[in-house]
């Protein structure tokens, strides 16, 4: 039998990838926006499974809103990634490099 | 009004930011794009930002709860959105002179920074965990246009991206802990996530405490509060002056008022589960607020450093949890949105005949060369060093004074080594402007400063020198109305 703690494992997972994906990520921005993807979808995958074994209908509410801001989020994401090749010529993440920090 | 419009009247000011928005982007869109447009649409959205300013004064108070709960309307909204709009308007009457001098005078700024208003008006009203990420998203997505806005500047498009990336892993972690919060409660409304907390073994509730982590880890990179602060110079250095003036005060003030309502109101029963990490991210952040900025040249960084370290002096404020802290907090950021204009007006001057400059060196000899920004300049940074009787003593004077009556003691001893710290570097701003000698040679003069700016450094002096003495205004200074606004409005939110 699939449990709710199955779900929140996968879910875990998924987010601790999205992270890991954004810190040791060595190569391009676009692997970033993809990281970042996975960690909303892997809220998304907690929002439901808790909405479903809560009997709630929030969870999911939230979790279309969390789809619709990912949507926009990408967007502009991509749009500053276009911005920035063209300016700079390249989007290799060890570029992005002319103030340090 | 229609009826529907009078039930609203509490979002009032959010939606005069929203349909003022929409409005302007449409009349730039159909208009010419010239820059003598971008320039009336701007003073339009600051009369838009005044429009709200008045509705928000004149909205009554009471228990206005709005969207079955999701939206609060207190004392504590009302201040905090008050400096919210004040900052925004500040920020955006520095923006035009500057950004026509650098070639990126465009209408679509005034609209974005709207935009970015309303969302933090929202955010520091919100009252449900939906609410709360939605009105940090409208913010943030806005503010990330902003940080890029210079469009052919490789610095401004690279303090975007960073911005962009790091903001929206923190987004991404703030979202991870609103689910566990929202399992391990099964509720999404502040009030019924408090009711859970406040039963006995919630402080045991090992998802709940994750939540609760996680959200923290979200809300503190966007105040950034040591160790998520690694975004903050960067992206000061690198985006627009007139957007860092506006990052660093309004944003900050909207984030840290969503802060204090998340850990107030929804984790108000399992304090002592948070307050240690508050106490943490408030030692980290001042002392290395103190000690990194010693080694800054560039006065962007600098400011960077300055208010980092600023946030961990009001984090003490949250530290103590109590009203007392929280009237703290809400003076602190009053008086620091007052210095951080008036800092920045003179950096948006700091512009040489072949540019703008940004170099602390570069501010040799100002005190012959222009004694009024140079005595600006003084004048902020003996009030962010927290000099009495300047505005910025008395924001550190009651954040550790709560700090002591709620026996927090070691914090409040480490925020005064902190803040003398902290004072060698303004200090050495001071020095440079008055013993330095300045370079010699017409092109080594900055250019004349613009009436705006100096408009916004005349006020921000009058209020850090004249704010907190006893001067007449109608009955007390204006510190003390900001002193009984602020306790009202610190009251409000433990009701």
């Amino acid at each position: 039998m699939i449990g709710l703690g199955h779900y929140l494992t996968v879910a875990a997972m998924l987010f601790t990838l999205g992270i890991f994906g954004i810190f040791l990520n060595r190569k391009n921005v676009i692997v970033i926006l993809m990281s970042i993807e996975l960690m909303l979808l892997a809220v998304n995958i907690n929002l439901v499974a808790f909405s479903s074994f809560l009997g709630d209908l929030a969870g999911q509410v939230f979790a279309l809103f969390v789809l619709t801001v990912a949507a926009g989020e990408a967007a502009i994401g991509l749009a500053i990634v276009v911005v920035y090749f063209r300016n700079r010529g390249s989007i290799a993440v060890e570029d992005i490099n002319l103030m340090k920090g | 009004m229609p009826r529907y419009l009078v039930e609203l009247a509490p979002l009032h000011s959010e939606l005069i930011l929203i349909i003022g928005a929409m409005v302007l982007l449409l009349w730039g869109a159909f208009r010419p794009e010239t820059e003598r447009q971008a320039d009336i649409i701007s003073w339009a959205a600051i009369g838009v930002l005044a429009l709200a300013g008045i509705v928000l004064a004149r909205q009554p108070l009471g228990n206005n709860t709005l969207f079955d709960g999701s939206f609060r309307f207190d004392a504590f909204a009302r201040y905090v959105k008050m400096i919210v709009i004040i900052s925004s308007a500040g920020a955006l009457l520095l923006a035009p002179n500057d950004a026509r001098r650098g070639k990126y005078l465009k209408f679509e700024y005034a609209v974005l920074l709207l935009l970015a208003t309303a969302g933090m008006l929202m955010m520091i009203s919100a009252n449900d965990l939906i609410s709360l990420y939605l009105s940090l998203e409208l913010q943030s997505l806005a503010l990330y246009v902003l940080a890029a806005f210079k469009r052919d500047d490789v610095r401004s498009s690279e303090a975007g991206l960073k911005y962009f990336v790091l903001g929206a892993l923190s987004s991404g972690m703030l979202l991870y802990g609103a689910s566990l919060v929202y399992g391990f409660t099964g509720a999404t409304n502040f009030n019924d996530i408090a009711a859970v907390a406040l039963t006995k073994g919630a402080g045991q509730n090992i998802g709940l405490i994750f939540g609760l982590v996680f959200l923290m880890v979200g809300l503190a990179f966007k105040i950034s509060a040591v160790p998520f602060h690694m975004w903050t110079p960067d992206v000061y250095e690198g985006a627009p002056t007139p957007v860092t003036a506006l990052f660093a005060a309004a944003p900050k003030a909207a984030a840290f008022a969503l802060l204090t309502r998340v850990m107030i109101t929804a984790f108000g029963g399992i304090k002592p589960q948070w307050q240690q990490i508050i106490i943490f991210l408030s030692i980290a952040s001042m002392v290395l607020g103190a000690v990194a900025a010693i080694g800054q040249t560039n006065v962007k960084r600098l400011l960077a450093y300055s208010s980092i370290g600023n946030m961990g002096f009001v984090l003490v404020g949250l530290a103590a949890a109590s009203p007392e802290g929280i009237e703290g907090v809400l003076i602190y950021l009053a008086t620091y949105l007052v210095m951080t204009l008036g800092a920045f007006a003179v950096v948006l001057c700091m512009r040489r005949r072949s540019g703008p400059v940004e170099e602390i060196a570069d501010l040799a000899g100002l005190a012959t060369t222009n004694p009024g920004m140079a005595a600006t300049m003084a004048i902020m940074m003996f009030s962010l060093a927290g000099i009495p009787p300047l505005a910025g003593f008395w924001g550190k004077y009651y954040v550790f004074l709560a700090a002591v009556k709620a026996d927090l003691w070691p914090l409040a001893i480490i925020g005064v080594v902190a803040s003398v710290v902290g004072a060698f570097y303004y200090i050495r701003i001071v020095i440079v402007m008055y013993v330095n000698d300045a370079k010699s040679g017409a092109e080594n003069r900055f250019m004349r400063v613009p009436l705006r700016e100096s408009t916004v450094m005349a006020l921000a002096c009058l209020i850090t020198l004249l704010g907190f003495l006893p001067f007449p205004l109608r009955n007390g200074s204006l510190g003390d109305w900001i002193i009984a606004t602020a306790s009202a409005a610190a009251r409000s939110l433990f009701g």
